[in-house]
C-alpha cells in the first residue's frame, strides 16, 4: 500500500500556488492523473521520485519515503520513472540501457521481446523512433522492478497509431509485473483503457477522484449525448446561422438561432447536447 | 637544402620536450581537479556560484605577469607555503619543472573548467536523473552517462588546455626563469632567439609549434564534426 500526503508551496505561471494532495494507492493499483498543464501532476511525481523536496509524507507499505524526519534519497527508493522526453542514455545500446539499471539479462530479454524491441537490441538510442524509444525507456523502468512506477505523459509526442500500440503494451506489461503505477495523461481513452484509478488535479488540488467512468463521463441533465466543443467560426448563410465547431479533432457544422449567435463567440468553449437520438454505429 | 637538413637535425629539442611534458602534466592534473569543480558548478543554485565561477575565470583576464607575481610571492621560500616545503621537505617551489607545473594549473584553469562546466550543463537532466533513478550514485553517473556523452567537449578541454600550457610565456618566465633543461620551455627558447638575433632558429622553432598547432586543431575540429553526424546536434 502506497500512501501520499504532501505539500508544496509552487511559483506556477500563474503565480503561488500550493500543491496539496493526499490519496492512497493499494498494490496493482493504475492511477491516472489529469488536469490543465500548470495544476502540478508532473512536480506531484517528481516529488514521489525524491527529485523535489516537498513536505509530508510518503508511505511505500512499511517504509517512510518522506517524512519530517527523513528524505529517502532517490537511489534507495524502489521507484522508475519515465519521462516524456524518454531520456535514455545515447552513448549505450537498447540493451546497454536495460543492463545499466540491473544486470539481469533473462528480464531484459523478456521485457524487450514484449515490447517487439529484442531485434532492435544492438541499436544505439539515436537510430530509433520515437515509439520505440518510448518502448526502450519502459522497458528501462522495469528492469528494476520497482514499487511504485511513475510515468509523466510518455505517449504524449506520439502520432495516434503509436500511442494505442503502446497503450496496448503498458496494458501488457502491467498485467505482466503487476506494478503499483501513477501516470500522468490528458488523453480520455488512453485513460479509461489502462487506469483503475483516477485523479482530476487543479491548481495543486484533487478535484476529483473516482474510477475512469466516474470522473470522465460529463453528464449534465439527461442528455443522451454531450460533447465539448470550441468554437472556429460563425456566418449567416441566407437567413440561419451556421457554427463551425471543433469536436474532439472532428469539425462540425450546425445550425444555430440569431439569440445563440450573439452570446456565442468565437474560440469559445460550450458543451453540445441531444436528447432524443438513435445513433447509427458504423 | 642539406644546410637546412643538417640544421634541424642539429637543433636542441629540449624545449619542446619540456613544453609538452609540462602541457600534458598540467592537462590530466587539471582534469581530475576541474571535473568535480565543473560538475559541482553546472549542478548548483548556491549563492557562491558566481564567485566561484569570477575566481575560476580570472587567469583569462588578468595578465599573466600578475599571475607569475602572485604565485612566485606565496611559493617563494619565504612565504609560508613555500617556506613548509623547503623546511619538512626540502624542496623548493620556484625555478624548477614543478613550480612550472603549479603555475601552469592557476594559469590554464579556466581553460578546463569552462568547457567541461558548459558540457554538462549541456546535457539532458531528465538522463542524468534517470540515472540516479536506476539506484546509480553520482560518481557513477558521472563516469558511465554523463562524460560518455559529451566526448567533443572532454577533447576540446583537453586540447585548449593543452595548447594554451604550450603557449604560455609570462608565466613560465616568470617562475621558472628560463634555465636550460630545467624550465626552458619553447615559447622562451624563440624569445631568447630573437634576443640574441639568431633568427634561423627562431623560425625553425616557430615553424615548428605553428604546424603542430595546426595540426592538433585541425584533428579536434574534424573529431567534433564527425561525433555530431554520429549523436546529431548535441543537446
Amino acid at each position: 500500500m502506497i500512501h501520499i500526503d504532501i505539500k508544496k508551496n509552487l511559483h506556477g505561471n500563474l503565480g503561488e500556488m500550493s500543491l496539496d494532495v493526499n490519496f492512497t494507492l493499494e498494490q496493482g493499483d493504475f492511477l491516472c492523473i489529469s488536469g490543465k498543464s500548470g495544476a502540478g501532476k508532473t512536480t506531484l511525481l517528481r516529488i514521489i521520485a525524491g527529485l523535489e523536496e516537498a513536505q509530508g509524507t510518503i508511505k511505500v507499505d512499511d517504509t517512510f519515503w518522506l517524512n519530517k524526519k527523513q528524505f529517502l534519497k532517490i537511489q534507495k527508493r524502489e521507484i522508475s520513472f519515465v519521462f516524456q522526453d524518454y531520456a535514455l542514455f545515447d552513448n549505450m545500446s537498447v540493451e546497454e540501457n536495460l543492463l545499466y539499471v540491473k544486470k539481469d539479462i533473462p528480464l531484459a530479454k523478456k521485457l524487450l521481446s514484449l515490447t517487439q524491441m529484442y531485434e532492435l537490441r544492438k541499436r544505439h538510442p539515436s537510430t530509433l523512433s520515437g515509439g520505440q524509444k518510448q518502448r526502450v525507456a519502459i522497458c528501462r523502468a522495469l528492469m528494476k522492478k520497482p514499487k511504485l512506477l511513475l510515468l509523466d505523459e510518455p505517449l504524449s509526442a506520439l502520432d495516434n497509431v503509436m500511442r494505442q500500440n503502446l497503450q496496448n503494451e503498458i496494458l501488457l506489461l502491467h498485467k505482466e509485473f503487476d506494478t503499483t503505477t501513477i501516470m500522468v495523461s490528458h488523453d480520455v481513452s488512453e485513460i479509461y483503457k489502462l487506469a483503475s484509478k483516477v485523479i482530476i488535479l487543479e491548481n495543486g488540488k484533487i478535484i476529483k477522484e473516482g474510477k475512469a467512468l466516474e470522473v470522465l463521463l460529463k453528464h449534465q441533465g439527461s442528455q443522451k449525448f454531450s460533447f465539448e466543443a470550441e468554437i472556429l467560426d460563425i456566418k449567416q448563410v441566407d437567413v440561419i446561422y451556421i457554427a463551425t465547431l471543433c469536436i474532439a479533432q472532428q469539425l462540425v457544422e450546425i445550425v444555430i438561432s440569431k439569440k445563440q449567435k450573439d452570446v456565442l463567440s468565437i474560440g469559445q468553449k460550450i458543451r453540445v447536447g441531444t436528447k432524443a437520438f438513435s445513433p447509427i454505429l458504423s | 637544402m642539406k644546410e637546412l637538413f643538417f640544421l634541424i637535425s642539429e637543433l636542441n629539442y629540449q624545449p619542446f620536450i619540456l613544453s609538452f611534458k609540462l602541457a600534458a602534466l598540467t592537462s590530466i592534473i587539471l582534469f581530475s581537479l576541474c571535473l568535480p569543480l565543473a560538475w559541482y558548478l553546472s549542478q548548483t543554485k548556491s549563492k557562491i556560484k558566481p564567485y566561484l565561477e569570477a575566481i575560476s575565470a580570472l587567469p583569462i583576464v588578468l595578465p599573466p605577469s600578475v599571475i607569475g607575481f602572485y604565485i612566485l610571492i606565496s611559493l617563494s621560500p619565504t612565504s609560508a607555503i613555500g617556506g613548509f616545503f623547503n623546511d619538512v621537505f626540502g624542496i623548493s617551489l620556484v625555478f624548477n619543472f614543478s613550480s612550472l607545473v603549479i603555475a601552469s594549473c592557476f594559469y590554464s584553469l579556466p581553460f578546463m573548467v569552462q568547457p567541461l562546466q558548459a558540457a554538462f550543463e549541456k546535457l539532458n537532466q531528465n538522463m542524468l536523473d534517470a540515472s540516479y533513478l536506476a539506484g546509480k550514485s553520482t560518481v557513477e553517473t558521472i563516469i558511465r552517462v554523463a562524460l560518455p556523452n559529451m566526448k567533443p567537449a572532454v577533447l576540446s578541454a583537453f586540447v585548449i588546455t593543452f595548447a594554451h600550457t604550450v603557449g604560455e610565456f609570462g608565466v613560465v618566465l616568470m617562475i621558472g626563469g628560463s634555465i636550460e633543461g630545467e624550465t626552458k620551455v619553447a615559447s622562451l627558447a624563440i624569445y631568447e632567439f630573437v634576443e640574441v638575433l639568431d633568427y634561423q632558429s627562431a623560425h625553425i622553432y616557430s615553424f615548428i609549434m605553428l604546424a603542430l598547432s595546426f595540426i592538433v586543431l585541425l584533428g579536434v575540429y574534424i573529431f567534433n564534426a564527425k561525433s555530431k553526424i554520429r549523436f546529431g546536434e548535441f543537446k
